[in-house]
C-alpha cells in the first residue's frame, strides 16, 4: 500500500517538474526566438520588458490570459474550443516516454528518470503526432474561416505526407538498437551517438520532424502572407497562446527526440544526464531557429515533391543499406 | 553533357547556394545591430522635414500672420480655421487661430501658400496624445517667438500698404503711387 501511494507522489512529482519545465522552456524559446532571430537580421528583438527583455515571456502570458476570447459566431463550438488543447496536450504528452537520465536510487528505491517506459515508446510518439494533425484540421474547420480551413487543409495534408518519411526514417534506429523503447534506444547508444553510423536517417528525420512541427521553411498551415495565420486565424487570447504553446512545446520535443535518436540522449561526459539532454535539446532548437531564418517558405508543390519523391524513397533505400550492413556485420 | 549530369550540377548549385544563405545569416550573427533605439537614440531631423505646425515672429516680435486665410483655403484637410481683424495702425492680425492637429495631415500646403512666412511646419514630430481634443491647438499655443526658417523676412516692409511701418510707397522695392491726375499725356 505504501509503496503503491509512494509511486503515485513520485509519479506526480515527475508530472509536475517535467511539465513545468517543459512550459517554462517554452517561454524563454520563444524568447530566445525572438533574440537570435533579431540578431541574424541584424536587428535587437525584445528589449523594452526587463533586461535584455527578459521578461517578455511574462508581459506576453498576461496579455494572452487577458485578452478577450472571441468566438465567431459561425464557428463550431465545441471543436472550436476543443482544437488548441488537442495541439497543446499531444505535444506535451510526447514528452512522456523521453528517458532524461539513468534510475536514481532514492531510500532503496529505483527511480527510473522518465515518466513512463513505454516498450512501444516510438509508436506512442507517432500516434500523438498524428493525433496533433486533428487540432490543426479541427481548429481550422471549425473556425469557418476560408483562411483557416486552408490552413488546416495544408497542415492536415503536410502532417499526413511527412508523418511517412519521420517513421521510416526512425526504422534504422529501432533496427540497430533492437526496441521500440526510447529508454533503450538511449541505452544502446551509450557507445556511441546513431548520428555517425545513420547520418541520412538524421538528416531524413530532422526535416520531417521539422515539418511536423510546422516551422520555417515547412509552415505553410499558417503561411502568414498567403493565410493570415492559417488555421488559428479566428483564434486569440490564450486558446491562440494553447497553438503557441504547442509550437514551441513541439520544438523542444523535436530537440528531445531527435537528442534522444541520433545523439545519444543523455550520455555524455563531465556533465550530469540532465543537463546533456537540455544542451542538446536547446541546440537543435537553436539551429532550428538560424533555419528560421534563413530559409524562405517552401511553394505547396516544392513541400509535397520533397516529401514524396525525395524523403519517403532515400529514407526507404537507407532501412535496406542499414539491413543489409546489419546482416552483412551479424 | 547528359540530363542526368546537368541535374547533378542543379542540384550542387541549389546545395551551395543554401549554404551561403546559412553563411550570410551566420555572419549577421556578430555584426552591430543597425537598429535605432528610438526614445533613446533620436536621429537629428533635417530642418524642412514636417511636423507640428507654428506661428512665427517678424524680426522686431510681431505676428507675421495677417490672417489671410489663405492656409485654411489650401488646406486639403480644413484644419486651420481663424478670424481675421485689424488693428487701428492698419495692421492685420488673426483674432483667433485655430489649428486641429487630430486633422493635419503634415503636408505643408500652408507653409507654401503662406504670402508672410508666418505658418511654418517644425521636424518636431512627437505628439500623440491620449485625449484627441487636446490636439486642437489655439493661436497661443502656435505662437513662438522667433522667425523660424525665414528669420529677417518683415512683411509689412514689403507689403503694398499703408501702415506705421510708412504710408504706400514708402516700402522696399516700391516707388511711390502715381497720380492719376498728374499723369495726363
Amino acid at each position: 500500500m505504501t509503496l503503491w501511494i509512494s509511486g503515485y507522489i513520485l509519479l506526480l512529482v515527475k508530472f509536475g517538474l517535467v511539465l513545468g519545465c517543459l512550459l517554462f522552456l517554452a517561454a524563454y524559446l520563444v524568447w530566445a526566438e525572438r533574440k537570435l532571430l533579431a540578431r541574424l537580421q541584424i536587428r535587437y528583438g525584445p528589449n523594452r520588458a526587463g533586461k535584455f527583455g527578459l521578461l517578455q515571456p511574462i508581459a506576453d502570458a498576461v496579455k494572452m490570459i487577458t485578452k478577450e476570447d472571441i468566438i465567431p459566431a459561425e464557428a463550431d463550438q465545441s471543436i472550436f474550443l476543443l482544437a488548441p488543447t488537442v495541439v497543446a496536450a499531444t505535444a506535451l504528452l510526447m514528452f512522456a516516454v523521453v528517458p532524461f537520465g539513468e534510475s536514481l536510487a532514492i531510500m532503496g528505491q529505483r527511480i527510473p528518470l522518465v515518466i513512463t517506459d513505454l516498450n512501444v515508446g516510438l509508436l506512442f510518439i507517432f500516434a500523438l503526432s498524428s493525433l496533433g494533425v486533428y487540432g490543426v484540421a479541427l481548429g481550422g474547420w471549425a473556425s469557418n474561416s476560408k483562411y483557416s480551413l486552408l490552413g488546416g487543409i495544408r497542415g492536415a495534408a503536410q502532417m499526413i505526407s511527412y508523418e511517412l518519411a519521420l517513421g521510416l526514417s526512425l526504422v534504422p534506429v529501432v533496427m540497430l538498437a533492437g526496441s521500440f523503447s526510447l529508454v533503450d534506444i538511449v541505452n544502446a547508444q551509450s557507445g556511441y551517438p546513431y548520428i555517425l553510423v545513420q547520418p541520412v536517417s538524421f538528416a531524413v528525420f530532422f526535416i520531417s520532424a521539422m515539418a511536423e512541427s510546422k516551422r520555417i521553411p515547412f509552415d505553410l498551415p499558417e503561411a502568414e502572407n498567403e493565410l493570415g495565420a492559417g488555421y488559428h486565424t479566428e483564434y486569440s487570447g490564450m486558446r491562440f497562446g494553447l497553438f503557441f504553446i504547442g509550437e514551441y512545446v513541439h520544438i523542444q520535443v523535436l530537440g528531445a527526440l531527435t537528442a534522444v535518436f541520433f545523439l545519444g540522449g543523455w550520455h555524455g561526459p563531465f556533465l550530469p544526464p540532465f543537463v546533456w539532454l537540455l544542451v542538446k535539446m536547446i541546440f537543435i532548437a537553436l539551429v532550428m531557429i538560424w533555419i528560421r531564418g534563413t530559409l524562405p517558405r517552401l511553394r505547396y508543390d516544392q513541400l509535397m515533391a520533397l516529401g514524396w519523391k525525395v524523403l519517403v524513397p532515400v529514407s526507404l533505400v537507407n532501412i535496406i543499406v542499414t539491413g543489409a550492413v546489419i546482416l552483412m556485420v551479424g | 553533357m547528359t540530363e542526368i549530369q546537368q541535374k547533378n550540377i542543379s542540384i550542387l548549385t541549389a546545395i551551395t547556394a543554401i549554404g551561403q544563405g546559412f553563411a550570410t545569416t551566420f555572419k549577421h550573427l556578430f555584426r552591430k545591430p543597425i537598429t535605432e533605439q528610438y526614445p533613446e537614440e533620436k536621429r537629428e531631423l533635417p530642418a524642412r522635414s514636417r511636423a507640428r505646425i507654428v506661428l512665427t515672429r517678424d524680426p522686431d516680435g510681431r505676428e507675421r500672420c495677417v490672417a489671410c486665410y489663405l492656409c485654411s483655403a489650401v488646406c486639403p484637410v480644413s484644419c486651420i480655421s481663424m478670424q481675421s481683424a485689424e488693428k487701428p495702425d492698419g495692421r492685420r492680425y488673426a483674432a483667433w487661430f485655430r489649428i486641429n492637429f487630430g486633422r493635419c495631415i503634415y503636408c505643408g500646403l500652408c507653409e507654401e501658400a503662406c504670402p508672410t512666412s508666418a505658418i511654418q511646419l517644425t521636424p518636431d514630430f512627437e505628439n500623440c496624445r491620449r485625449d484627441i481634443l487636446t490636439l486642437v491647438y489655439e493661436k497661443e499655443d502656435l505662437q513662438v517667438d522667433h522667425g523660424g526658417k525665414d528669420a529677417a523676412y518683415n512683411f509689412y516692409e514689403y507689403a503694398g500698404v499703408a501702415t506705421d511701418e510708412g504710408p504706400k510707397g514708402s516700402h522696399e522695392k516700391e516707388s511711390p503711387p502715381v497720380n492719376v491726375r498728374s499723369n495726363m499725356p
